[in-house]
């Protein structure tokens, strides 16, 4: 990188796409339409990795084929909720034992192979979760430089413990962690450490992370016919940026399980601002919800790289919440009732899955794709002391009485879990609304038209109907 | 008095509250960006001073001088008695007969 360029705030905005071109060895620009559309399937093509290719650069640095478990107390207890002959059989993929400790292993695997590839001295990444970790784990294995930029503390220089856990854990692993207050000007600091290293951007919304998640969901639709002899059923992803609906899906396809329901889960946090400083430490989860699910999902494209590889509503069949008092409770019960000590914001899909499960036939097959570590910080205990100690009260009830940011409620009996189901087709209906901004809506080619109903996963008629309504 | 070769924790202001002109709401305008980083100190200096470290990723990198031989803290919290109520529960609706 060039020295002596100005290094100031609106300079290194300004120098983004450069610094972002150089960073991924990938021109955007050739997937671009020149309209609303873009070749997504081009992109992820562009990664040159077959999932073979990719299931051996994971075996090689201990990433993938986790075990799946039959969660067989869990399935018994949302029997006893069901009507008879109801209760599906849960299932749930052990992504904790990843090498370091998440599904996130699965994105970084990726990405970091083809950095060291491609001859990048090191790997950095903007992220306040597990997949800080996992792109330090893996640049351990290939002998690479790492930094982690994390959104980590209020203006009290007070941090959330499950996200002060993931720094530990990133410079247990040989990464350098760089801290920030809350805010989206993070990405200005990445931009300007990136620029002075010349590093890899490891993003978590590259096509390389992405197609790391294919293997996710190719070996849960193996697992399944290998030990139960069908497809599963329905799959439920907890839902964040995006990547682990999209991947999952992908790889569910592409091992011909065309029949499966697609769930995505979020926890849900309406009404916590996700960029304010005192919301920030309100929240008892950090991860898995709404604040990232929902706008990652109608504008994947407010990343950090030009176009996001994850697009969750090209996949999705159906969007449902839940609350951070039932994952919370699903967590304990996760170890009481199996012996599974995890992470609570990755039984986000499971507490979906208890309800979920009680709608569909005995024999069905529910799988729920990860389960995250737990340590320090990050575990009920710490998470909920954590919520008390800011001023949010944590009681039993009805978690639908849950005000996000006020309070965290535990649901008094199990029969209280319940998933809310969100309205899909609004979302879709939002994406459209965001990709046509700026756009003449009289004059929507039919091209647009056909890659709105591909990014919906609905059809030409849905979004003609949209953009109608939009006119109107 | 720290000395040059020791790890260190750093802070600096990335942007001052006025030069922030993203998109934020009121209360996160009115505050600072702030960084934190850790480093080997490049020569010796107390606490408060503007120093220089290199980082585990070999950056050179300049803040105020907060901490020497910097540890976690973070814990598995404070006891929180609802936990206990919920394992009873459980093992009470699974194991203690037919609910």
């Amino acid at each position: 990188m060039a020295k002596g360029l100005p290094k100031d705030y609106a300079s290194v905005m300004g120098r983004s796409n450069d610094i972002m071109k150089e960073a991924l060895g990938l021109d955007y620009s050739e997937f671009e339409s020149g309209s609303i559309a873009f070749d997504y399937d081009a992109l992820m093509e562009s990664t040159g990795y077959t999932l073979d290719e990719i299931n051996r650069i994971q075996s090689r640095t201990g990433v993938g084929n986790t075990p799946l478990l039959e969660l067989r107390n869990i399935t018994a207890l949302s029997r006893k909720y069901a009507k008879p002959g109801y209760g599906a059989r849960i299932f749930v993929k052990d992504e904790a034992a990843n090498a370091s400790g998440s599904f996130k292993d699965r994105r970084a695997a990726c990405a970091v192979a083809h950095a060291k590839k491609l001859g990048y001295k090191g790997v950095i990444a903007a992220t306040s979760g597990n997949y800080g970790a996992a792109v330090a784990s893996q640049a351990a294995m290939q002998g690479l430089e790492c930094v982690i930029c994390q959104e980590c503390f209020d203006s009290r220089g007070v941090g959330q413990p499950e996200i002060i856990e993931k720094a530990r854990k990133c410079e247990a692993l040989g990464a350098e962690v760089v801290q920030l207050t809350v805010g989206p000007e993070l990405f200005y600091s990445f931009l300007s450490i990136l620029e002075d290293k010349g590093y890899f951007n490891a993003s978590l919304y590259s096509p390389f992370g992405i197609a790391g998640i294919d293997t996710l969901g190719y070996e849960i639709a193996m697992q399944c016919r290998e030990k139960l002899g069908k497809d599963p059923d329905m799959v439920v992803c907890t839902n964040a940026g995006g990547g682990m609906v999209t991947g999952t899906a992908r790889g569910l396809l592409k091992a011909g399980a065309d029949k499966t329901t697609v769930v995505a889960a979020s926890i849900d946090l309406t009404g916590l601002h996700m960029a304010s400083d005192v919301a920030f430490n309100k929240k008892s989860c950090t991860t898995g919800h709404t604040g990232f699910g929902v706008p990652y999902a109608t504008d994947p494209d407010h990343s950090d790289v030009p176009r996001s590889a994850a697009r969750p509503l090209r996949y999705m069949d159906r969007y449902v919440t839940v609350t951070q008092g039932e994952v919370m409770y699903m967590t304990e019960m996760l170890a009481n009732l199996e012996g599974l000590e995890r992470g609570p914001a990755g039984n986000t899909s499971l507490a979906a899955a208890f309800s979920l499960a009680q709608e569909l036939p005995e024999d069905a097959i529910l799988v729920v794709t990860e389960t995250e570590y737990t340590g320090a910080g990050k575990h009920v205990q710490p998470q909920l002391t954590f919520a008390r100690e800011n001023g949010v009260e944590v009681r039993f009830g009805n978690p639908r009485e849950e005000k996000p940011g006020e309070s965290v409620v535990l649901p008094a009996d199990p029969g209280l879990f319940k998933y809310v189901e969100a309205d899909v087709n609004h979302f879709r209906k939002s994406l459209i609304k965001k990709a046509c901004k700026g756009h003449d809506l009289a004059n929507i080619s039919d091209s647009d038209l056909e890659y709105l109903a591909k990014e919906t996963k609905t059809n030409v008629d849905f979004v003609k109907e949209t953009i109608a309504a939009l006119q109107a | 008095m720290a000395k040059k070769g020791e790890w260190v924790r750093i802070h600096s202001v990335v942007l001052k509250a006025e030069e922030r002109t993203a998109k934020l709401p009121e209360d996160t305008q009115k505050c600072d960006l702030e960084m934190w980083t850790k480093g080997f100190l490049q020569e010796d200096a107390e606490i408060g001073d503007e120093v220089t470290v290199m980082t585990a990723a070999n950056r050179l990198e300049k803040g105020t001088l907060i901490e020497v031989n910097p540890y976690w803290s973070h814990s598995y919290g404070k006891f929180v008695p609802e936990l206990v109520q919920i394992d009873k529960q459980l093992r009470e609706i699974m194991f203690g007969g037919d609910k």
